[in-house]
């Protein structure tokens, strides 16, 4: 296990777009735990995407199961991650391990159907809201070559309209 | 601290900014907003002399704007975010004293005001007055909603509080 560098804005390499993963390896496996012992070291990280540290390819770790009170499915190894239904919209509050010094408001889909591959290339599905759809959601854009910045609203965008969404939204 | 004020026009940020470049200045941290058809800057700027030098490098120009300009020397940094972690909105009919009892109890409550935002709308007949506020506090948020309940039912105002939880990733 070793703690990899994390690339920080304005380093141009976190505005890659990243590969699908074809081989479910031991070399993948144990990049895997690199990426989350990186992940577990940053203050309050609970995310992090594969080119974060450098590899473009479609892997994301999520665990938010630290934070109390809120829904969650504990340690999540998302690798080739699709995004199969948005529902509903909530303002959060979002920091980036490669954005230091700075937080700000963006706007989320309050919750998410997602399919996903583990590390041996088993196909899963999860519904997911609030906290952990938004971690989720903040991950996948690194994939895009897309940071929180790219997304923010005024502060004066109403904090409070979580939970209008409907179950039964539309699917995109 | 660089502090701008005057009757809103257009252009206002460009010319004072470029000025500000063309004189070597470095900008930080800053909140430019217009207040009742006034616009308000202001604005961390970094530069090498004394601030009656910054206030006549800034002068002609705020003077062509008329806007009044004012420094003040200060122990400024940048980096030294303080993250809110408790966000309050309030609104209510708007009369005299419903900022200072909101922020006196807040205060008393144990939160540290880092942001305030507030406004009037409503018609002229009718004005509410609404605020957003951004702080930190070590107490449990229980004790603030406790507060602020009592506040929303003697004084006849909504208030709604709720935490802020960074998402870092
Ligand atoms: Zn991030």
């Amino acid at each position: 296990m070793a703690l990899m560098e994390i690339l920080v804005y304005p380093d141009p390499r976190l505005k890659q777009i990243s590969e699908p993963v074809e081989e479910f390896n031991d070399d993948l496996r144990s990049f895997i735990e690199d990426l989350e012992e990186t992940m577990r070291n940053g203050p309050g990280g609970v995310g992090i995407a594969s080119p974060q540290v450098g590899r473009f390819e479609r892997i994301v770790i999520v665990d938010v199961s630290s934070k109390p009170k809120i829904k969650h499915h504990g340690r999540l190894i998302l690798i080739n991650p699709e995004i199969t239904a948005y529902n509903g919209f909530a303002v959060g509050r979002e920091g980036c391990m490669s954005v230091p010094d700075y937080t700000g408001n963006v706007v989320r889909a309050e919750a998410i159907e997602l399919a996903a591959q583990d590390e041996y290339g088993q196909e899963q599905t999860f519904e997911m809201e609030g906290y952990e759809a938004r971690a989720v959601q903040h991950e996948m854009d690194h994939l895009e070559g897309l940071l929180f910045l790219d997304r923010l609203v005024s502060r004066r965008t109403d904090l409070f309209q979580r939970k209008a969404y409907k179950k039964a939204g539309s699917k995109k | 601290m660089l502090t701008l004020v005057g009757k809103d026009q257009p252009g206002i940020v460009a010319k004072i900014t470029s000025c500000l470049y063309e004189s070597g200045c470095n900008l930080g941290e800053a909140s430019m907003t217009r207040l009742g058809g006034n616009f308000t800057i202001m604005m961390m700027v970094k530069f090498d002399g004394t601030p009656e030098a910054l206030e006549s490098t800034v002068g002609p120009i705020a003077d062509s704007l008329e806007l009044r300009c004012h420094v003040d020397l200060i122990e400024g940094n940048l980096h030294r975010h303080v993250e809110p972690n408790v966000q309050v909105s309030v609104y209510g009919a708007d009369r005299a004293g419903i900022v200072c009892e909101v922020t006196g109890t807040l205060a008393e409550a144990g939160l540290n005001i880092l942001n305030l935002e507030s406004d009037v709308g409503g018609s002229e007949e009718n004005p509410i007055y609404i605020m957003r506020i951004e702080g930190v506090t070590s107490q449990e948020i229980e004790k603030l909603e406790d507060a602020l309940a009592v506040l929303a039912r003697e004084k006849n105002v909504e208030t709604r509080i709720s935490p802020i939880d960074v998402m870092m990733g």
